[in-house]
């Protein structure tokens, strides 16, 4: 997706350098990170969601930059949870694991906030985290905003993208040793 | 003495020339009739004013991902249509203002039309469709008391209305569409709020589907799934 932000920016181009941080954060704590996408590329909403639920991922990961509002919203899909099923339909997929998607939000939103972060929660339809078959968040960065909704770091600020990407590292890392206690 | 031939021209030319000149006087009858019923249609009273009645708008805050309960009294049409599209465009109106908590442009025009239509399938039990709107709900926290009033009347419903669950069908501008800021939140507030919105006025409706331009739209702005039908309970995001 490439929605257009402020200052001529695209919003595909915050979300790539956030990633590459990310990514650099998880392999250096041994943790393999699959991408849809390491450049500059187009890549068509079914196949992200097939590149996260062909490689079996413990967490996946939606990027997205928004002016609007401040802070990281965090968004579950809408979808009410259902049993898991041998056939899933496709645009409901995420449907079996909206209750693990929940859990993986709520380890992101404390992280979070303890980094000092305004976090807002939601639900929303959004087509490609609906055809997930992995616990699955769509995190949204926005400004950061201070008192009076003044911006106190914009999203290209290096300074603001290190401190999300550490937050997220950090709860991945609690979320994946969550996953692996029986 | 002409020829034969010329004096049959001439007599088929003359029958011609009568014949056209009925056909001319009927065509001129018809168009000074036409202009007649014209004038007699135009109007001669005042418009009359509708009724002002209380309306129930969620409206989106960007700043903390939250739908507020505002109600506002507003002169309303009787036809359930009509009456959704200018209680969303009031709420539009809300949005484009200079200082709005979800700043999205376009204003009453990006409602272009609204459908009330029979959900298919449905069981047309009205006892199962009049349950309480909860899209009156903020979606974190509690309510602020001074804007939360959920318990405000509804609209008052003139005319018998039909039974069973309704389906809106919502068509929105590509204006409207294409000046929309992108984002995740941004759009999902304002399809959040459109859709408890319809259903805390017109609890009869229970699903909610969007049109941009009377086509199907994959997307709102880039991010919220325009292609689905939503329930109207949706409208309370649930964190």
């Amino acid at each position: 997706m490439g929605g257009s932000l402020a200052n001529n920016q695209l919003e595909k181009t915050i979300t790539l350098v956030l990633s590459a941080r990310l990514r650099s954060l998880l392999e250096a704590r041994g943790i393999p990170v699959a991408f849809t996408r390491d450049a500059d590329a187009t890549v068509d909403l079914n196949r992200r969601a097939e590149i996260a639920n062909h490689v079996n991922a413990q967490a996946c990961l939606s990027l997205h930059a928004s002016e609007s509002g401040g802070g990281v919203h965090l968004f579950v899909s809408s979808l009410a949870p259902a049993p898991p099923t041998r056939f899933a339909a496709w645009k409901t997929a995420q449907s079996a694991w909206v209750t693990r998607s929940l859990g993986l939000a709520g380890s992101l939103n404390s992280a979070l906030v303890q980094a000092g972060m305004t976090v807002t929660l939601g639900r929303t339809a959004l087509p490609v985290v609906d055809s997930m078959t992995c616990p699955a968040v769509a995190i949204e960065i926005a400004p950061e905003r201070g008192p009076g909704k003044k911006i106190t770091a914009e999203l290209d600020d290096p300074d603001y993208q290190a401190r999300v990407a550490a937050a997220l590292a950090a709860a991945l890392l609690d979320w994946r040793s969550e996953v692996r206690q029986p | 003495m002409i020829p034969r031939y010329q004096a049959v021209l001439l007599s088929l030319m003359l029958l011609a020339s009568v014949v056209m000149s009925v056909v001319l006087w009927q065509l001129l009858e018809r168009a000074h009739q036409r202009m007649l019923v014209g004038q007699d249609s135009a109007p001669t009273q005042a418009p009359e004013v509708a009724p002002t009645v209380q309306a129930t708008l969620l409206v989106a805050s960007d700043a903390d991902n939250t739908l507020l309960v505002q109600v506002q009294s507003l002169p309303l049409p009787q036809d359930p249509g009509s009456r959704a599209r200018v209680i969303l465009g009031k709420l539009m109106d809300l949005y484009a203002a200079p200082d709005a908590d979800h700043p999205v442009p376009g204003g009453a025009s990006s409602i272009a039309q609204v459908f009330l239509l029979p959900v298919p399938n449905s069981d047309s039990n009205p006892a199962s469709s009049s349950s309480t709107p909860v899209a009156g709900k903020p979606a974190r926290g509690q309510p602020k008391p001074a804007e939360s009033k959920a318990t405000a009347p509804m609209p008052e419903q003139t005319s018998p209305p039909p039974p069973g669950p309704q389906l809106a069908v919502v068509n929105l501008t590509g204006a409207f569409a294409a000046s929309h800021p992108s984002g995740l939140e941004t759009e999902t507030l304002t399809v959040l709020s459109i859709c408890g919105t319809l259903h805390a006025n017109l609890p009869r409706v229970t699903q909610v589907r969007f049109l941009v331009d009377g086509q199907p739209r994959t997307t709102l702005a880039g991010h919220a799934d325009l292609s689905r039908t939503y329930l109207a309970a949706e409208a309370v995001p649930r964190p």
